[in-house]
């Protein structure tokens, strides 16, 4: 990575979230606390953790769907902690996201046309710009081009991901936060929506915040990783550093804990931790 | 455990007093005159005053409301405006057969539904047909036309039961049976029919649990799986269909009283209603709204119980 | 798992519309509704006399060919009254209904979308409603508001409003929990907007079905409104019909019989309509009754019992041998889907076999078909599962329960989903015990706190006395396992048994089942798409691909030296050996055509 020294692209600053109880005066829940994050143009920052670390709420709330309780988001300059529907409405053309489960992120009664064009349309994009657009949306991620009048059941795991991936490339954003956006596929599938992403990024240079609970895919996609554990940022560095010379416990625990697939390496790794 | 109680019991309390009031309202500030209509249309101006006085109403109804909540507090429900009885002595004679027939109805519907529900999940193709239909024709028929329906047949032509009447429990009985059996019947059926169909849809909701898999993975029987499991997870959802139809079955009981002419709140209020008599009316809409909360409150806890979740919430 | 294997190809022309013109239910019962309200508003004209002309000749007249259906108790043409009687019914049931829309609708939109304190409040007041009963609270309104219908009918619909105020919001609040409603967030799609594109469409059906039962509730009440002689007296009505007929029945009988049957009709049909809709929206029409089932089942047994029993071949000593499986699944249009197509392995106590693949390849199906746990729908099995003497495919339900968890024991997926929540976790372990050993339940519970102790649960004692929810993920699943092995079963089944849980968690629950496999003698057979958990656990791996085995072979042979072109593509699509922020796959990446 070359080292820049002019202002990332998205940069979380000492960010809180917290979810009031239900019920009356039963005080709030502090999903993340104090967590800072940059994200250059053009790179990916690998955000890792197990469930409940708060790494989804990270996303959610750069996202303006979770409560921020302190701290800052500034994105390409502008403050958008508190942005209202209206300053969203103009970030969207940036700022997108790809959901983890791809049946419950298309709405099941519209057709493929009508959710690619939406993001469109609200931006005021003329009819038939936005149909112009959703052919070459659909080359760039590999569906066929008579997808369009069709509903979301009819496609399998990894083509409504990569319908996702299209809605959220519409109108080539600079960032798109990609929650455990691959890990309700099959392993081979996974392979090649990463490689989709991977080949996007490559061509338009968008930045992606990735969210996954798979240290693998972590190591395989970002630049930079972030490790959560319990609300909060346990470590950070480069990727491969990371992933293969933690210095962190939990990390390392992490680590340790994620099964490789050779067996061999696997058994080594089983035999070290268990000495008998 | 406590706390649950405490709040359910506060909620049901709330509920008493704003339907209490509400009720109040409506019926001595809703703009038509209730003297006019108690004293008929040849009453002269000055004869609808003095009762009005004589009846307190001429005072502002604020102050009337307020004194009406301070007798109650005291057991007081005030007196019949036609018969000066007092009204809480002639609710407590009339609200047993009432709730003897609701109750009794609730028991048969819940252990008949229940029955017939299991049957429909359990054996499918005709049997569960067969309970469509009867749902559909439970909810389509009115009670009350399956009540004269049941009394010109059972009672009249073949005179197996009293077409009108009622005994009390303590007085004999088998004649309490025989003269709460028609409308009973009457009244249970609609209901039978909706538990039916909420057990057969909750049983086979619950037969697809993951959790009943597990359990044949560990070689438990069937009969086992199907009372202490099954049923056991689908009886929550069966109670919250019982404590909606049970107020819908107390007012079902007071068309079926008129029909079989039992003694019990639902005359008192077609006539109470018919002459304007407001005291007697709104000491109803007050035992109604207790027996309804208690009831629910009895299936709340039970519910409780029942969901090992509801209970720590 | 099943659904995988049968996912019907939809177009969009199947549109609901066009759906619902193709259920009989709705058809039927809309032409009825039809027909009702055409003799409602044709009344005056299909009429053949006033409905409040009084012939004291017609007094309880039979039927005859000016009165088709007889006079009443006051010489009224019982027909005309029956026809215009249609109108008060169907204006009640209108009224009703639009006014329990008009209050319930908006309100359930808000208090669903919004939540907080306006929730909170219009929450309250549908309890209190709900808790007012009907027919009472109507006699108070009559009282302050007079005898007309519309004020009855008006208060009705306040009445019935909570129901279309708890089925608002409950669909608001789940539509909104999509994750589709939240990219439309993140798109900039207004809140109004969002309202009406992505909400206000899914909640209107089940609006429609709820009316068209309220309707009818109304219909009813209103029946009984008039039958009570509480009510407008001059109108007609088809409950003062009954009335009517009451006072008069032991003259003329089929009195009674008319107005009934015209109530009955009428909201039959339109809870008919309503139930047909659901299911037509709900597409639960199409689902295959069980007694079908049963009888393509009956059919395929048949099949099997002509086809040539397949002898066992190899490897007799295992405990556990599985030759030539074969699975089918009835479709919907009376095909049949083959999921397992000739399955053959064998797995030996101390040993432990993978089965591998990705989803839809048949490997879960394996399984649940040598536990015996297939769901009805399997209407054919086909082949031979042996342990050890015994022909599993030939023993009935209770000869398999008493092998289940004696010999034969399962480990499912989702730990959580996988316990009953309504007992605590010493209650399910007992009674696994106690089914399969004449133990006290003194006895059986010491057992399950040793077994607790075995599985390394901290506090066994207070884990026995919790409920599934009051755990976590993991030691829900220990407690599976415990159950699992509280019998000394020969052959342990595990399907996907860490996908649920974190990778922390799932290296415990490995370390674990591997201690219990060669502590116990264990054949262990995991079922899983994670290679990593393979190259941890296995002895052996069988790999699975769209119902066959293509490639069964020891764990470090098979990584080593695949051999099967699709058990390459599969170790080729882990990542632990391509280089960072490369391309994995080879050629052109970004086509899906054989995505599963």
């Amino acid at each position: 990575m070359p080292v820049t020294t002019k202002a990332p692209l998205l940069e979380v600053h000492e960010l809180r979230v917290e979810y009031p109880r239900a019920g009356f005066r039963r005080g709030s829940f502090v999903a993340i606390d104090s967590m800072s994050v940059r994200v250059p143009a053009g790179t990916t920052l690998g955000v890792v953790g197990e469930s409940g670390s708060g790494k989804s709420t990270l996303g959610r709330a750069i996202l303006g769907l979770a409560p921020i309780t302190h701290g800052g988001v500034i994105f390409d300059g502008r403050e958008i902690t508190h942005a209202d529907a209206r300053t969203r409405r103009a970030l969207s053309a940036d700022l997108q996201v790809v959901f983890q489960d791809p049946y419950s992120s298309l709405n099941p009664a519209m057709t493929i046309e009508a959710i690619l064009a939406e993001p469109l349309v609200a931006a005021g994009t003329s009819r038939a710009a936005a149909r112009a657009r959703l052919t070459e949306l659909l080359d760039i991620v590999g569906l066929p081009a008579d997808s369009l009048a069709r509903l979301p059941r009819e496609f399998s795991g990894g083509q409504r991901q990569r319908i996702a991936i299209a809605r959220a490339m519409a109108r080539e954003p600079k960032l798109v936060v990609c929650d455990e956006a691959v890990s309700a596929l099959d392993l081979s599938t996974q392979a090649r929506v990463l490689d989709l992403l991977l080949d996007i990024q490559a061509q338009t240079g968008v930045a992606y915040l990735f969210i996954t609970h798979d240290l693998d895919v972590v190591r395989h996609v970002s630049d930079e990783v972030v490790v959560v554990n319990r609300g909060a940022i346990v470590e950070r560095g480069p990727a491969a550093q990371v992933v293969t010379n933690p210095t962190d416990p939990y990390t390392r625990r992490l680590v340790e804990a994620s099964p490789i697939a050779d067996p061999v390496a696997q058994r080594a790794r089983r035999a070290a931790r268990h000495p008998t | 455990m406590l706390l649950f109680l405490t709040r359910k019991v506060g909620a049901a309390l709330s509920l008493v007093v704003v339907v209490a009031s509400i009720t109040f309202f409506m019926l001595y500030a809703s703009g038509s005159d209730p003297v006019a209509n108690l004293l008929g249309q040849s009453a002269t101006a000055a004869q609808i005053e003095t009762r009005r006085a004589e009846l307190g109403l001429d005072r502002p109804v604020l102050t009337q409301f307020l004194e009406w909540w301070g007798h109650l507090l005291r057991g007081d429900l005030g007196t019949s405006w036609t018969n000066r009885q007092p009204v809480m002595a002639t609710l407590l004679t009339r609200v047993p057969v009432t709730l003897s027939l609701a109750i009794a109805a609730t028991v048969v519907a819940a252990v008949v539904g229940t029955a017939l529900g299991t049957l429909a999940a359990r054996f499918r193709g005709v049997v569960d047909v067969v309970l469509q239909l009867v749902v559909v024709v439970g909810f389509a028929l009115p009670a009350f036309w399956f009540a004269v329906l049941l009394s010109q047949t059972f009672a009249i032509r073949l005179g197996w039961f009293p077409a009108v009447g009622y005994t009390p429990l303590v007085e004999s009985p088998a004649a309490w049976l025989s003269s709460i059996t028609l409308p009973v019947v009457a009244l249970a059926a609609g209901v039978t029919a909706s538990i039916a169909q909420q057990v057969r849809n909750s049983v086979i909701e619950v037969e697809r649990r993951d959790f009943v898999r597990a359990l044949r993975s560990r070689g438990i029987g069937p009969g086992r799986i199907l009372v202490a499991h099954t049923l056991r997870n689908a009886a929550p959802a069966a109670l919250t269909v019982l404590s909606l139809q049970f107020i819908g079955l107390l007012g079902g009981a007071i068309i079926i009283e008129n029909i079989y002419a039992l003694p019990g709140i639902g005359a008192l209020a077609i006539s109470a209603t018919n002459v304007g008599d407001v005291p007697v009316v709104m000491g109803i809409v007050l035992v109604t709204v207790v027996i309804v909360v208690v009831v629910n409150l009895v299936l709340d806890l039970l519910q409780g119980l029942l969901n090992p979740k509801a209970r720590t919430r | 798992m099943t659904g995988s294997t049968a996912a019907p190809v939809r177009t969009p022309s199947d549109h609901v519309v066009r759906r619902a013109l193709r259920n009989p239910t709705v058809v039927v019962s809309g032409l009825v509704l039809l027909l009702v309200v055409a003799a409602a508003v044709l009344a005056p004209l299909l009429a053949p006399h006033s409905p409040t002309e009084a012939v004291l000749d017609d007094v309880l007249a039979p039927p005859s060919a000016d009165h088709p259906l007889g006079g009443d108790s006051a010489g009224r043409d019982v027909l005309s009254r029956l026809l215009w009687g249609a109108r008060t019914s169907l204006l009640a049931g209108l009224i009703a209904i639009v006014t329990a829309v008009v209050v319930g609708v908006p309100a359930g939109l808000v208090a669903g979308y919004r939540s907080g304190r306006f929730d909170a409040v219009a929450g309250w007041v549908a309890s209190v409603l709900l808790a007012v009963p009907g027919i009472v609270a109507l006699l108070v309104v009559v009282s302050a508001f007079g005898t007309a219908m519309p004020p009855s009918m008006i208060a009705l619909g306040v009445l019935l409003s909570p129901a279309f105020f708890r089925l608002t919001r409950s669909t608001v609040v789940n539509v909104r929990a999509e994750l589709y409603v939240d990219a439309a967030r993140v798109a900039g799609i207004s809140p109004v907007s969002i309202v009406f594109r992505h909400i206000l469409s899914v909640v209107a059906t089940p609006i429609i079905i709820q009316a068209s039962l309220s309707a009818g509730v109304a219909i009813i009440v209103q029946a009984g409104l008039a039958f009570l002689g509480i009510g407008d007296s001059l109108a007609p009505s088809w409950g003062a019909m009954v009335n009517d007929a009451y006072r008069s029945n032991i003259e003329a009988p089929l009195l009674t019989l008319w107005p009934g049957l015209a109530i009955g009709i009428t909201v039959a049909a339109l809870a008919l309509l309503g139930s047909g809709l659901s299911d037509v929206v709900n597409r639960t029409d199409a689902v295959q009754s069980p007694r079908r089932s049963r009888r393509l089942a009956a059919e395929a047994a048949a099949e099997v019992a002509a086809a040539p029993k397949v002898e066992a071949r190899t490897s007799d000593e295992a405990t556990l041998v599985v030759e030539d499986l074969h699975v089918q699944y009835s479709r919907q249009d009376g095909t049949r889907a083959e999921v397992v197509k000739g399955v053959s392995f064998h797995v030996d106590r101390g040993e432990c076999l993978g089965i591998v693949g990705e989803s839809g390849s048949g490997k879960s199906q394996t399984a649940f078909s040598v536990l015996g746990l297939l769901p009805p729908e399997a209407v054919r099995v086909a082949g031979a599962i042996r342990l050890r003497e015994l022909d599993l495919l030939s023993l009935g339900e209770r000869s398999l329960n008493h092998i289940r968890s004696s010999r034969l024991a399962y480990v499912p997926q989702d730990p959580m989903s996988n316990l009953d929540p309504a007992y605590t976790i010493g209650a399910q372990m007992v009674e696994t015990i106690r089914a399969h050993e004449r133990l006290s339940r003194r006895a059986a519970t010491q057992r399950a706190r040793a077994l607790l102790e075995r599985v390394l649960i901290v506090d066994p004692d207070k884990a026995l006395g919790s409920y599934p929810h009051e755990i976590s993920g993991g030691m829900a699943q220990r407690v599976l396992i415990a159950m699992a092995i509280s019998c000394s079963p020969d052959v342990l089944i595990a399907d996907e048994p860490t996908t649920a849980l974190d990778v922390t968690v799932q290296q415990e629950v490995l370390d674990l089942l591997r201690e219990l496999q060669r502590d116990l003698d264990l054949a262990l057979v995991i079922v899983t798409h994670n290679l990593g958990v393979v190259a941890d656990i296995c002895d052996r791996v069988a790999v699975m691909k769209d119902g066959r085995l293509v490639e069964t072979r020891d764990v470090f042979d098979l990584s080593a030296a695949p051999q099967h072109p699709y058990t390459r593509e599969l170790l080729g699509s882990t990542l632990s050996n391509v280089a960072p922020r490369t391309r994995i796959g080879q050629g052109s990446p970004s086509t899906a055509t054989t995505e599963a």
